[in-house]
């Protein structure tokens, strides 16, 4: 079985960050990681290879973005991908999740896999839309937000359980080829050794442009399905109260406030 | 409805209508008058038009129903009926929920329509077109959008943030819209199943402690548990605690886990991402203690202090004596 799993290297920003005049942020605030769920997606594109059924597939981590996104592919060939492709063009600074897709789209192709993995979300974005667009330009039959997943060889069918609000679930079965988005705690992701880590560096690993996948900053453009005018500082309406002072002095006001509300 | 207006998308589930189909009605309202005051509210479902009486909310124009072929709701039948509701009716504007069904399926009609598109909206208005507000690097800031050259935008409006309208409050007729949705499923519905029931009913308790990713390691629990005890509180706990198998399914808050209302919530290391607020943003009073103080958490708390949890949980249990 061939695997393709879409991964993104996320920003965070850290206690002091800054905006810049003109809305971007200031990049000395920002921390770059492989984005959670992807953690969890790899995992599981890496324990069905090696489970008897997907045995001697082919595991190909894609990410759309810039030089640093290399560390998320690296990251993923030191778990065990097997190659890693990277696509980037300076038009898709700031790209939509639908922008982001279409590019995703045309590396998928090429790859025709069996399934392909997507996190539920970003922890930047948090759009939650990139995986289920991709399987809307890929006309590809998916499941957003997988809990579980299991893979009967015979019939080729997936049984997978799909979280929805509440504490409830979902057992649905789909065909392949598909698509899932998957969510967080539904294995344990693996380490990487570090004699792992070094070897990653030897993996293939590629750098498209646009035209190498056969679009241009024009398609993707006419694809994107916003645009951002500015960023803000949220408004945070009257706030939290601040409990200020030493641990032993918030930790007296809010014995006193907790007893204050349960008796009365 | 032709060309224009607002189209909302209800949900639904298990044969009941879900509370956002009536918070996307308010959304409109903010929006309506902008491309020329329609507003119709869709249902797409086995039984179609039970709902149609309780989403003809006041402000609805129109309830259009659309009879789906599976009794539960699957992502690729609910694609095809959302795209063919967007070429027959054309309106400017589509409301649906940020909720997990939409998840499956909203994005896809937005790629394969080319449509505007924004996912996680917490406000839209109009200026000389639509604009809307979603959180960028995880809720920390606010970015504002515009869909410039798109004749129809789709968004996904965050549950919560708009107050329901009441149910049944309009007098919109329906009208059924024939889409063919035979062979358009791609999964099969195999059973529904709760994975929260546990030793402990959080929903009940009046004072939750809640600890989040901040208290680092699976051996610091014991240490809450203490506590909570010390303290008369119910220990519960965020995502990622469940998720590593430190804390039964039972004792999470939040959109995929329980919706508690407790008098006191007391939350140390939490950030407050929004599945998480989902759960808890309604209690009386919400106490949050963290090192991050623009963590989002603050923005729905009623008493915060940036601290370290382990400090502050030292000296609760020295104050409790
Ligand atoms: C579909 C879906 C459903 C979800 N459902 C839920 C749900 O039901 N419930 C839920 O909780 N999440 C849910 N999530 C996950 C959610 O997005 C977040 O990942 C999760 O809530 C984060 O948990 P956290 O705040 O404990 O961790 P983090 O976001 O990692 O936050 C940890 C916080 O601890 C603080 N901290 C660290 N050390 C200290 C210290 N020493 N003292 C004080 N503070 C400290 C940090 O500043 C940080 O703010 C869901 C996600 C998805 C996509
Ligand atoms: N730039 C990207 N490159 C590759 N995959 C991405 C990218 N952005 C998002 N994804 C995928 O889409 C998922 C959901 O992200 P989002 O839609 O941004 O919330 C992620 O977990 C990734 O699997």
């Amino acid at each position: 079985m061939k695997f393709v799993v879409c991964v993104k290297q996320v920003a965070s920003l850290d206690e002091e960050f800054e905006l810049l005049e003109g809305g971007g942020v200031d990049s000395d605030f920002v921390e770059w990681e492989l984005n959670e769920w992807d953690t969890f997606s790899l995992e599981a594109a890496l324990a069905l290879r090696e489970s008897g059924e997907g045995e001697g597939g082919e595991v190909v981590a894609v990410t759309v973005g810039e030089q640093e996104a290399e560390e998320a592919l690296l990251a993923c060939l030191a778990r065990g991908a097997d190659r890693a492709v990277r696509v980037w063009d300076e038009s898709l600074q700031g790209a939509d999740p639908l922008a982001v897709a279409r590019v995703l789209a045309a590396v998928v192709e090429r790859e025709s896999p069996d399934l392909v993995f997507c996190g539920v979300q970003s922890s930047d974005a948090v759009t939650g839309s990139t995986g289920t667009a991709l399987a809307g330009y890929l006309d590809m039959a998916r499941v957003a937000v997988v809990t579980a997943l299991s893979y009967d060889a015979p019939s080729s069918t997936l049984t997978v359980d799909r979280e929805l609000e509440s504490g409830l679930v979902e057992v649905v079965r789909i065909g392949l080829p598909a698509l899932l988005t998957i969510q967080t705690g539904i294995n344990e992701p693996r380490y990487a050794t570090l004699r792992a880590i070094k070897q990653a560096r030897e993996k293939p690993l590629v750098t498209y442009g646009l035209e190498d996948v056969g679009l241009d900053a024009g398609a993707v453009g006419v694809a994107a399905g916003a645009h951002t005018i500015e960023l803000q500082t949220p408004e945070r309406g009257a706030g939290a109260q601040l409990l200020d002072g030493s641990p032993a002095e918030v930790a007296a006001r809010i014995v006193e406030i907790v007893q204050e509300r349960m008796s009365g | 409805m032709s060309d224009g207006g607002v189209l909302i998308l209800a949900e639904a589930r298990q044969g009941e209508l879900r509370e956002v189909s009536l918070e996307l009605v308010s959304a409109a309202r903010e929006v309506a008058a902008g491309v020329g005051g329609r507003v119709a509210v869709a249902v797409i479902d086995q039984q179609a038009e039970r709902f149609a009486n309780a989403v003809g909310a006041d402000g609805v124009s129109e309830v259009l129903t659309v009879t789906s072929p599976t009794e539960h709701f699957e992502a690729h039948v609910w694609q095809r009926a959302l795209e063919g509701l967007i070429e027959r009716e054309r309106p400017a504007i589509v409301l649906a929920g940020h909720t997990i069904d939409s998840l499956g399926f909203v994005p896809a009609v937005a790629a394969r329509l080319g449509l505007g598109f924004a996912a996680d909206v917490t406000a839209v208005w109009w200026a000389q077109g639509p604009r809307a507000r979603r959180g960028a690097y995880g809720d920390k800031l606010h970015a504002e959008l515009d869909f410039p050259g798109k004749s129809c935008t789709l968004l996904t409006v965050r549950p919560g943030i708009f107050a329901a309208a009441p149910a049944g409050s309009g007098a919109a007729a329906a009208r059924a819209v024939e889409i063919d949705l035979d062979g358009t499923a791609r999964t099969e519905h195999v059973e529904f199943r709760d994975v929260a029931i546990g030793d402990v009913d959080i929903t009940k308790a009046e004072f939750l402690l809640s600890i989040g990713r901040g208290i680092e390691d699976k051996d610091n629990i014991p240490r809450f548990e203490h506590l909570a005890e010390r303290f008369g509180a119910t220990l519960s706990v965020s995502r990622p605690l469940v998720d590593a198998g430190w804390m039964p399914n039972a004792r999470q808050v939040g959109q995929s886990g329980k919706t508690v209302k407790p008098r006191v919530y007391l939350a140390l290391g939490i950030s407050g991402a929004v599945q998480h607020l989902a759960g808890m943003r309604s209690a009386d009073t919400i106490i949050a203690v963290n090192t991050d103080p623009e963590a989002p958490i603050f923005g729905v708390a009623h008493f915060g202090a940036v601290a370290d949890l382990f400090e502050v949980a030292d000296e609760l249990e020295r104050a409790l004596g």
